[in-house]
């Protein structure tokens, strides 16, 4: 699963949805993999505006990875394939989550990984 | 023929066999991409987005979101997260190896994004499975309302969806877009080959706000051979006045009535309702 999908998923419970601590989901335990693919700039350029990046910042740290600049880069940096727009390829798009599991930071409710796919099916009760 | 959804849950019946079967038929290749296609020249994206699959399967209609603008899709290569609630197609998709994010989850449930996620949404032939509930604690109109008030939360303003999906019959159409219409969407139904064997009905949803020609009947516009029918109730007109009792106007509508009646009316003059003269 790729960040930039973590960068959105919240908690499925329905008592959660209410709590901010319910996004972003924690990685625990995460082996990461690199998934190579073509930089698209017009799809970068769409997304940015709505990436949460203070919670970005916290995913990148939480794994490990290196620190992110305090603040997002601006459009006018993705105008050409440049190196910014290079490195937030690599980390939205290619840096992928293969095994692990995604904790809630409300419930705590555990989302296994597996081969990267995410398990959110839950139990009748917590529907 | 029967409908697979009248026998088994959609995580049994697409079992390892099955889902082979689906993903590895010529037909059903041909129809998916052709019903992709469809919903995505609806969905009429210019730029790469990020959209979201619902009941991507094995990810047939996820490697055409994938593809290029020269490869047919209108606005790609576009990014999509995709979920299925059967492991066995999911299963298919991860040996094809396809480029969108796959998750295991229920379409019933709910769409576990947050506000204001996805550009677009698709979903091919898979909400007639919502109309089924496997157990008490759920009904199919409990699901299909989980379903569009998520996906219509995780939708940015100005975003549409285009869900293709085979009803079963009138009553389950209604059922599915009245769903929708619940949900805050502008619902519209469109209808490919209407009345013959392999009709394909496609639900059209509009979140308001944004860039956004209205509704379905702003989405068709400029296409050739729709016809459009306007099945919505005309707002009433609220303010029509009722004659207060007694006063001029409704002594006059009452005399009207009466006429009609056949009764015998005194002429309507300029005296008609004004009080008498006080005597004394």
């Amino acid at each position: 699963m790729k960040l930039l999908t973590l960068n959105f998923l919240t908690c499925a419970i329905k008592t959660c949805k209410t709590s901010p601590s319910s996004f972003p989901l924690h990685p625990q335990d995460a082996e990461l993999e690199i998934v190579e693919s073509d930089v698209n700039m017009a799809f970068l350029r769409n997304i940015l505006p709505r990436l949460m990046w203070e919670e970005l910042r916290g995913i990148t740290r939480e794994l490990g990875l290196p620190e992110l600049p305090e603040t997002a880069p601006a459009a006018e940096d993705l105008g050409e394939p440049s190196q910014v727009a290079k490195d937030l390829h690599r980390l939205l798009l290619e840096t992928s989550i293969r095994e692990g599991k995604l904790v809630c930071g409300n419930c705590g409710h555990e989302y296994a990984v597996k081969e990267g796919i995410a398990n959110f099916l839950l139990p009748g009760h917590l529907v | 023929m029967s409908r697979p959804e009248d026998t088994l849950p959609p995580d049994l019946f697409y079992n390892d066999n099955e889902s082979r079967k689906y993903t590895t038929s010529s037909r059903i290749q041909k129809i998916q991409s052709d019903m992709t296609h469809r919903a995505l020249s609806l969905l009429r994206l210019k730029s790469p987005s990020l959209i979201l699959d619902i009941g991507c399967g094995s990810g047939l209609s996820g490697e055409i979101l994938s593809a290029s603008d020269q490869d047919g899709t209108p606005g790609g290569p576009h990014v999509w997260i995709g979920f299925d609630i059967s492991s066995s197609m999911l299963a298919i998709a991860l040996e094809k190896e396809v480029e969108g994010d796959l998750f295991l989850a229920d379409a019933g449930q709910g769409v576990p994004f947050r506000a204001g996620t996805f550009d677009a949404a698709i979903s091919i032939s898979a909400i007639q499975w919502l109309c089924n509930a496997e157990s008490s604690e759920e009904s199919p109109s409990g699901r299909l309302s989980r379903f569009f008030n998520g996906l219509y939360a995780s939708l940015r303003r100005g975003g549409r969806a285009v869900c293709q999906f085979y009803p079963k019959n009138d009553e389950q159409k209604k059922m599915v877009s009245s769903a929708a219409v619940r949900a805050g969407f502008g619902a519209g139904l469109l209808e490919d080959d209407p009345g013959t064997k392999n009709a394909k009905t496609y639900l059209v949803l509009t979140v308001g706000g944004g860039d956004l020609d209205g509704d379905i009947t702003g989405v068709v516009k400029g296409m050739d051979g729709v016809d459009v029918i306007d099945q919505r109730k005309k707002a009433r007109v609220v303010n029509q006045r009722r004659e207060m009792k007694g006063s001029k106007g409704w002594i006059i509508k009452k005399k009207e009535q009466m006429e009609k009646k056949g009764k015998v009316v005194k002429p309507t003059s300029k005296y008609t309702g004004r009080k008498r003269r006080i005597a004394f």
